[in-house]
């Protein structure tokens, strides 16, 4: 399967690494050439040798999508640090280059729930994270 | 009518500003906390903080009863959004979305948010005066027709006044195509004389801004 990342800070990176160890194929898109680093950190080759694809640029720009390889991915992950930006390029991706896996990442739990409902799969980390404070709780009794 | 506005820049704290004068209730949104207080100080209760993107922000503002939303922050991204979330979440039928970067317009027209349709007609009617002097607003960019519209005032000792339409003899691929003068808009002739103080609209091909404004500045620098 090709994945194509847009957004490589800590979640985007992890998961481009774990997503290339199970010997799918990986792009990454990201606004910062620096951000590269943390895909070839903790790894023995560098992210190209390994056969992983990066590229710079804005996740609304149409030619830095299609640099990444937008136009063959199979599944399309939206993990930049904006919920706005993600919830925007998550559904270019989908009505655009039609693709069918989008998952996006949605730290405002309301929006989450909406975008969910309407067709989109979100993953909000805030929600997640208020679920386990509060179990938790319910723990400590 | 009841008119929810996000992003208290220039645009949407002016637009806010004439729709109260117009009898319209307001509500302005502004997520910079600095930016609020100021605009805050102006506009009071119309005022609100927070993040317009936010749907708690939206129904704390009254979306649910908006009739109209305008979305003119900064970013492509939010102003797609609100209006994405007004139109399809809490049915408002009428939105205005600034297209900050003319390479966003695609975006815009995929998720059904379609601003130069309804904005060119609204925007046009909603901006009047609020233009610093000889200053120029660059009000909307027709991509796909490939033409701008900017805004200009006349001044004082500009080649253009005092001179009609055809005597300014502008460079081909512009055309003034209105002339604010006294609150009033009309459309000019080729008669029509050039006063100072006068704004005028402008169709243009893009990228003659710079060709254009020297008709239209003191020094006269359009002869």
């Amino acid at each position: 399967m090709f994945v194509l990342i847009v957004g490589a800070g800590r979640v985007g990176s992890a998961v481009a690494k774990s997503a290339m160890a199970a010997g799918h194929e990986v792009s990454v898109l990201d606004e910062d050439p620096l951000s590269h680093e943390r895909l070839d950190q903790g790894q023995q080759e560098s992210w190209e040798d390994m056969g992983g694809m990066f590229a710079v640029g804005t996740a609304l720009e149409t030619d830095a999508l299609t640099a990444a390889g937008i136009e063959r991915a199979d599944m399309f992950i939206a993990s930049t640090d904006g919920d706005n930006t993600n919830l925007t390029v998550a559904q270019i991706a989908q009505r655009r280059f039609g693709i069918s896996r989008v998952v996006v990442r949605v730290m405002d739990p309301a929006r989450a729930n909406w975008y969910r409902e309407q067709g989109l799969q979100t993953i909000s980390p805030t929600e997640q994270a208020i679920e386990m404070f509060q179990a938790v709780l319910e723990e400590a009794g | 009518m009841y008119v929810i506005i996000v992003g208290a820049g220039k645009v949407g704290w002016n637009l806010a500003r004439e729709l109260i004068e117009k009898d319209n209730e307001v509500t302005l949104i502004e997520g910079d906390r600095g930016r609020y207080l100021v605009v805050e100080e102006e506009l009071e209760h119309a005022a609100q903080y927070g993040d317009g993107t936010e749907l708690w922000v939206l129904e704390r503002a009254g979306i649910q009863r908006a009739d109209l939303v305008i979305a003119v922050t900064g970013d492509d991204e939010d102003n797609m959004l609100v209006c994405q979330v007004a139109k399809e979440k809490y049915l408002c039928d009428r939105t205005i979305a600034r297209v900050n970067n003319p390479r966003n317009l695609q975006h815009f027209k995929l998720l059904g948010i379609q601003p130069v349709v309804s904005a060119t007609d609204l925007i046009l009617r909603l901006i009047e005066h609020e233009v610093p002097r000889y200053g120029l607003v660059h009000l909307l960019a027709l991509e796909e027709e490939r033409l701008e519209i900017i805004e200009l005032e006349v001044s004082e000792d500009s080649a253009a006044a005092g001179k009609s339409v055809a005597q300014v003899q502008l460079p081909d691929g512009s055309l003034i195509i209105s002339v604010l003068r006294d609150g009033r808009g009309f459309v000019p002739n080729t008669e029509t004389v050039i006063e100072a103080g006068d704004q005028v609209l402008l169709v243009l091909d893009p990228g003659l801004e710079e060709s254009i404004t020297p008709y239209f500045q003191p020094d006269g620098r359009g002869e």
